[in-house]
């Protein structure tokens, strides 16, 4: 190295590394803004928030960190049935995302592979043309819709299968079907890019190896598709657990969720520990969820779920 | 010329009647007549767009043909879906399942069919190996090579016996090297497996080297077949005989009688019948064409020529000449002659009347293409 400096190729040579060098660092320089931003924005919160968990105090005289680590055994055993609302919002959730499953994959299946190349755009902006209301509006919208003065209810009454006075609200079929509702995009749109990423050549080769339609929905298909449902799992899964929305406007006192008791932690008791270890526990559970169901579901291989 | 006669269409592995695809105005494939014998080796060969792939496509089920019948082993098969029939497929690009490994792609034709997981997967292994890939089956196909998919997709196809094996220009994603190789392979594992092969390609060098029989095609229609040497010796088209190989075509019939050439020598093919009317040409390879002194040949095939570029390969020289009436001709001289080869001299230029061919009018399609022997 040293007496290679000496020779006259040495300048250009060192110019060569140097622009290797460049080449080499300019990608993780520009990656800092993003994994700065996620720094920032999401572990920074998430630490924080494990912090608050373990302070001490009041509202009035403020909060200390104390490390108390009881908060978490005293959510099961103190006067409020933290645990009902748990298990009542994994039960929603779970369910909605079910149903936004068996829902949006037909509808990604047709526009992936029934619909010629000009209209799939217009289905698409179909289906995400509910975001360009507000979130909170929609939700209302169905409030009316099947409150007792609602069209839907009216119908119903008149043809008997309600009683009068009495509507579909307030009940964990409101709180689910907002839910389904709500987050049916955020299904549709994965499953969707995961079919469209199939080859077609793949379909005519399970049809040449003997494979009917249903083989080749359920063999080739649906296998291939499984990266598009885990990542709606988790966009549906994460949003519809803790969302106290749906419950607050749709459901009643039986269908308090997690998402208002920490809503009601933070706002209106202000035990601001409590919500924190709520949401803290809350995102363990949803954790430990998705990673079950990444090893059930699949495989040695992560990248064939990405 | 020993040319097998064509199968007749009760013994035939794949018989196509009047087959014809329509794409809107555009017909792809026009009215084909094919028959393919049993364990034969055909490929299908023309330039791309010609309709060689649609055939292929009609024949695996995954396209209807507008009109026309398509028989399996004497079966009219042509309604039926592909998964209903005997008949696998090499695709281009190999198409193999990624989410399955490779073992479990080759037993997934055996499986549907209801053979038990054991004995698929025991049948499986047997066909790696005749492919010469024993202890792969564990592997993703994303893990092999671009040589190794397309023997994996082999295998998965001839697992399952089928009566026709649909090959769809399968090299064309090798590169050159492996392709060699691949091409001695397959022709290994064809006369192995006895399965009649439908090969389709656009290389003129890989079908004559594998091909027992031949189909050249053109603008939806077939324009010439038989084996390769006959296709080539003897082409029936110039269109054929310029795609198989070069070729010099010489203007007929501007002169004197049709097959007088514009300088008036006489020219002359051994059997065939002289074409009675003008507008023909005569094909001649340019291996074929004999160079000497000028004025030291006479007869028949002979006329002179002006050397205009002489290229040095090593094994041969290509000249090229041009006619006294202009036509550019190439020849490959295998004895170079260095006296003789100067470019700017004036040179006999002759060939054999068993070594050269007239060709039809552009336009018009000669109806009994077989008798063209």
């Amino acid at each position: 190295m040293t007496s290679a400096t000496t020779l006259p190729e040495a300048a250009p040579t060192r110019r060569v590394r140097l622009e290797a060098l460049r080449r080499g660092v300019t990608p993780y320089l520009l990656s800092i803004a993003g994994f700065g931003w996620l720094g920032f924005f999401f572990v920074i919160p998430l630490v924080s928030g494990l912090l608050v968990s373990l302070m001490t105090g009041n509202p009035d005289q403020g909060y200390v960190l104390t490390w108390n680590w009881s908060v978490y055994a005293d959510l099961f055993t103190g006067p409020t049935p933290y645990w009902l609302y748990l298990v009542r919002s994994l039960t929603y959730g779970l369910s909605a995302t079910a149903f936004t499953i068996i829902l949006a994959f037909p509808v990604a299946y047709f526009i992936a592979f029934r619909v010629s190349a000009r209209w799939k755009t217009t289905l698409l902006a179909l289906v995400m043309v509910t975001f360009f209301v507000s979130f909170i509006i929609r939700t209302d919208m169905w409030f009316y819709l099947l409150g007792g003065n609602g069209p839907i209810t009216r119908v119903l009454v008149h043809l008997h299968v309600l009683d009068h006075g009495q509507t579909f609200l307030s009940t964990p079929g409101s709180v689910i079907g907002g839910m389904v509702y709500n987050d049916f995009a955020f299904m549709v749109l994965p499953i969707y890019v995961a079919m469209e990423r199939i080859d077609p050549r793949l379909h005519e080769a399970s049809n040449d190896l003997f494979g009917n339609r249903a083989n080749t929905f359920f063999r080739v298909t649906v296998p291939l598709t499984r990266s598009g449902v885990f990542s709606g799992i988790l966009l549906v899964l994460i949003d519809t657990v803790g969302d106290p929305v749906n419950s607050s406007i749709l459901g009643g006192k039986e269908t308090y969720t997690i998402g208002q008791a920490i809503q009601n932690a933070y706002f209106t008791t202000q035990q601001y520990n409590v919500a924190a270890a709520l949401s803290t526990l809350l995102m363990a559970i949803l954790g430990i969820i998705l990673f079950l169901y990444a090893r059930v579901v699949g495989t040695e291989n992560i990248e064939d779920l990405i | 010329m020993s040319e097998a006669p064509p199968p007749s269409s009760s013994e035939a592995a794949i018989s196509l009647r009047g087959v014809s695809r329509r794409f809107g105005d555009a017909i792809a494939v026009n009215n084909l007549e094919l028959d393919l014998a049993q364990g034969e080796f055909f490929a299908l060969l023309g330039p791309s767009g010609c309709g060689k792939t649609t055939t292929l496509r009609m024949v695996g089920g995954f396209e209807l043909p507008s009109t026309g019948r398509i028989y399996l082993d004497g079966t009219d098969v042509t309604a039926l879906p592909s998964h209903k029939r005997d008949v696998n497929t090499v695709f281009q690009s190999y198409a193999l399942f990624p989410h399955l490994t490779v073992a479990e792609n080759v037993i997934y034709g055996l499986r549907r069919r209801g053979t038990a997981k054991k004995e698929a997967f025991t049948r499986a292994e047997e066909y790696l190996e005749l492919v010469g890939l024993t202890g792969f089956g564990k592997r993703r196909p994303t893990q092999l090579s671009g040589g190794q998919q397309q023997r994996v997709a082999l295998a998965r196809a001839l697992v399952n016996h089928p009566k026709v094996l649909l090959l769809d220009e399968p090299m064309g994603a090798l590169d050159a090297q492996i392709r060699k190789t691949m091409q001695t392979e397959l022709k290994r594992i064809q006369r192995e497996v006895g399965i009649t092969f439908l090969y389709v390609t656009h290389d003129q060098a890989e079908a004559m080297s594998m091909a027992d029989r031949l189909a050249v095609m053109n603008k939806g229609r077939m324009e010439d077949i038989g084996t390769p040497a006959r296709v080539y010796d003897h082409p029936s088209t110039a269109f054929v005989a310029s795609f198989l190989g070069s070729c010099n075509v010489l203007p007929l019939g501007t002169e004197g009688g049709p097959t007088t050439l514009p300088d008036g020598s006489a020219t002359l093919v051994e059997g065939a019948t002289a074409p009675a009317t003008s507008g023909w040409s005569l094909g001649v390879r340019p291996e074929r064409v004999n160079l000497a002194e000028a004025g030291t040949v006479s007869g028949p095939n002979a006329t002179t020529a002006t050397i205009t570029d002489v290229t040095y390969l090593g094994a041969v020289s290509e000249v090229h000449l041009e006619t006294a009436w202009g036509t550019p001709v190439q020849v490959l001289q295998q004895r170079g002659d260095a006296g003789l080869l100067v470019p700017g001299r004036q040179v006999a230029m002759s060939w054999k009347a068993d070594e050269c061919f007239w060709l039809p009018p552009e336009n018009e399609t000669p109806t009994t293409q077989e008798d063209a022997a």
